[in-house]
C-alpha cells in the first residue's frame, strides 16, 4: 500500500468537492490512482483525455507512482 | 518568458519587453473573451491555472518554439479569475528579424499553449447556468446550475 497524496482542478475539484485529499492504496501507475478516484471526481472520460503530473512535473498515465508522491489529477484543459 | 496573472493584460506595455535592435518584425495574438459558446450566450468566463506547472510547460513550448523558429524574442501572458467579455485572456508575442519566423513562433506558441497547459476555462451563461469548457464529456453534471 501506498500513501498518495491527490490534487484535484476545476471540474474534478467541484465533483470531488476537496481540493486534495491523502489516500491509501494500492498503485503501480499514474493510471491507477485515476482509477482509483474515478467515483471521486466522476469522470466518465478515458484518462487519455486528461492529463497528470507527478510533485508538479508532468508525467504519463504509465509513469510509476512511489509512496509520499503528489498526484495532480487535470480534467481536459482549455486555456487561451 | 511566461507569466500567469490576475492583472489586466496591457498589450500596449508586454509588446515594449520584446524591443530588440536586431528585430524587424513582431507579432502578437490576443485571446479575448466571447461573448457565445456553441450556441450558448456568454457572459463572462472564469479561468483557472495551476501556476507551477503552467509556467514550466510554458517555458518548454518556448524554448521549443526557440528551436523550430529562431526568432529573437518570445513572451506569454494568461490571466486567471473571472473576465468580462471582450478581456484580454491570452497575449503571445513574438520579436523576430523577419516577419515570417514571428508569425510562424506566434501560431506555434498559442495552439500549444491551449492544448497542453493546466489552464482551464468556466463559462458563464446568461440562463444562469455555467459550464467547463472542454469537459462536457467528463462528468454527468459539467453543466451544472452556478
Amino acid at each position: 500500500m501506498k500513501t498518495i497524496t491527490v490534487r484535484y482542478f476545476a471540474l474534478f475539484r467541484e465533483q470531488a468537492g476537496v481540493d486534495e485529499e491523502t489516500l491509501t492504496l494500492e498503485a503501480k501507475t499514474a493510471a491507477d490512482v485515476f482509477e482509483f478516484t474515478k467515483p471521486k471526481h466522476g469522470s466518465a472520460e478515458p484518462s487519455g483525455h486528461c492529463k497528470v503530473a507527478i510533485n508538479d512535473v508532468m508525467a504519463d498515465w504509465s509513469t510509476p507512482v512511489e509512496d509520499g508522491d503528489t498526484v495532480l489529477l487535470f480534467p481536459p484543459v482549455a486555456g487561451g | 518568458m511566461i507569466r500567469v496573472t490576475t492583472d489586466p493584460i496591457d498589450p500596449d506595455v508586454l509588446r515594449r519587453e520584446l524591443f530588440d535592435p536586431a528585430a524587424g518584425g513582431y507579432c502578437a495574438f490576443e485571446g479575448w473573451v466571447r461573448n457565445e459558446n456553441e450556441g450558448h450566450t456568454v457572459l463572462r468566463l472564469e479561468y483557472e491555472a495551476y501556476e507551477p506547472v503552467a509556467v514550466t510547460e510554458g517555458e518548454k513550448i518556448l524554448v521549443e518554439a526557440a528551436k523550430k523558429f529562431s526568432h529573437l524574442q518570445a513572451y506569454c501572458v494568461h490571466r486567471t479569475g473571472l473576465l468580462e467579455v471582450g478581456e484580454c485572456a491570452v497575449w503571445v508575442g513574438v520579436a523576430s528579424a523577419h516577419r515570417d519566423e514571428a508569425f510562424r513562433a506566434c501560431r506555434y506558441i498559442i495552439d500549444e499553449l491551449k492544448h497542453r497547459l493546466p489552464i482551464w476555462k468556466k463559462e458563464h451563461y446568461s440562463d444562469g447556468h455555467s459550464g467547463w469548457v472542454n469537459c462536457e464529456r467528463c462528468a454527468e453534471h459539467a453543466h451544472s446550475v452556478s
